[in-house]
């Protein structure tokens, strides 16, 4: 079955796990900017990392027919620091009209800290500012409750910035109903021990249906796993549910989310999931 | 928020045929790493808050109305506060409240 897989951090990974995840049905990925697993030392470092988000990884994706988006901004690990955060803000307006960049992001909170909020706040600003769909982080095991409701707070303080071109990402069960009843995407990133497994998202597709709701692997340099949407699918079939609600959930909500950007163009059906380099 | 609920394809009997043996696996691997911890100090009890909070959170596996486990182990396991840090104290979270700035009244 085609996926799209919406939060994907490719700059982390091996050319093989393009090729896997074209294998199993991914004909388009998003990769949102986020922390390398360690501090950058200057702006500079950042718009170096920007130009692989833009330029290189989109020609390693193409390799193997699968179209690749970003989203640039000050990631919530390393907000904290404000100065190099004003001075990669500063930078970004400059990116946004790239022809693969759909939006801010993954911005938001990590251990929720006066200077992070102030650096949320900064760029859901910019976004509204520039008319740009956001992809919102929300933090980590304990800190994910906190986290996400003060993030909905500022969000909620922007209503230039409608709800439904934003993204809150890393939803659990304590933390969807109040992203979806504020009218924000949902996104349920799979991971093999933190945030949601296979099994507990599709409970929650059971408990709240499928609207407004994405699945996506977010696999990065830690333990995660490309293929992580391809197995949801899997859970799915294992419990049962139609390829009907299926593809709603991995490939025509994420068109209907990503649309709302011109930019993005949606995988013709008919697309051969993988190249001839497989 | 009125959920929309996508009614379950399978059956209470289907849902354990399927879903059994990995669960009763967790169960016993569970058990087996808090056995461990007491090999590791047969004399001292544990204090660590993490391991407490796992302790609470199967408590309430069992003490929680039905269909709420999952969000109500997720609500103990976290931070309950709303007041923001003054300044950044560690990089990353650890998977469960120490209790280290509480403003609750």
């Amino acid at each position: 079955m085609r996926y799209i897989d919406h939060h994907a951090h490719m700059a982390s990974r091996t050319t093989d796990d393009y090729a896997q995840m074209a294998l199993t049905g991914c004909v388009a990925l998003t990769e949102p900017a986020f922390w390398a697993g360690w501090d950058r030392s200057t702006a500079d470092g950042f718009d170096d990392y920007f130009r692989q988000l833009m330029e290189f990884e989109p020609r390693r994706a193409a390799q193997y027919g699968v179209q690749h988006y970003t989203w640039l901004g000050m990631n919530p690990k390393e907000s904290d620091n404000r100065e190099i955060s004003l001075e990669v803000l500063a930078r970004l307006p400059q990116y946004l009209g790239h022809p693969n960049v759909l939006g801010i992001g993954e911005i938001g909170l990590n251990r929720v800290t006066r200077n992070e909020i102030a650096t949320c706040t900064d760029q859901i600003e910019l976004a509204a500012r520039y008319e740009q769909m956001v992809l919102i982080h929300t933090p980590h095991l304990e800190d994910k409750l906190k986290g996400t409701r003060i993030t909905l707070d500022v969000l909620l303080a922007h209503p230039a910035l409608p709800a439904g071109r934003v993204l809150v990402d890393h939803a659990e069960e304590h933390t969807i109903e109040m992203i979806l009843e504020h009218g924000f995407w949902a996104g349920l990133t799979l991971y093999p021990q933190t945030k949601v497994s296979a099994a507990r998202a599709v409970d929650m597709i059971e408990y709240y249906g499928p609207e407004r709701i994405l699945v996506a692997g977010a696999c990065d340099w830690g333990p995660s796993e490309p293929i992580a949407v391809p197995k949801f699918i899997a859970e799915m079939r294992r419990r049962r549910h139609t390829d009907e609600l299926i593809q709603r959930v991995v490939f025509d909500n994420p068109v209907q989310f990503l649309s709302q950007s011109p930019k993005f163009k949606v995988p013709a059906a008919t697309r051969a999931a993988a190249s001839a380099r497989i | 928020m009125t959920p929309t609920s996508v009614t379950s394809p399978l059956t209470p009997a289907q849902l354990v045929d399927e879903y059994f043996i990995e669960n009763r696996n967790r169960v016993v691997e569970i058990a087996a790493f808090l056995d461990r911890l007491d090999r590791a100090a047969p004399d001292t009890p544990l204090d660590d808050f993490r391991v407490q909070a796992l302790r609470g959170a199967l408590a309430l596996i069992l003490s929680s109305p039905a269909a709420s486990r999952v969000t109500s182990i997720q609500m103990m396991l976290s931070d309950p506060t709303s007041r923001p840090l003054d300044a950044l104290d560690r990089k990353g979270a650890v998977g469960a409240y120490d209790g280290s700035h509480d403003d609750r009244p």
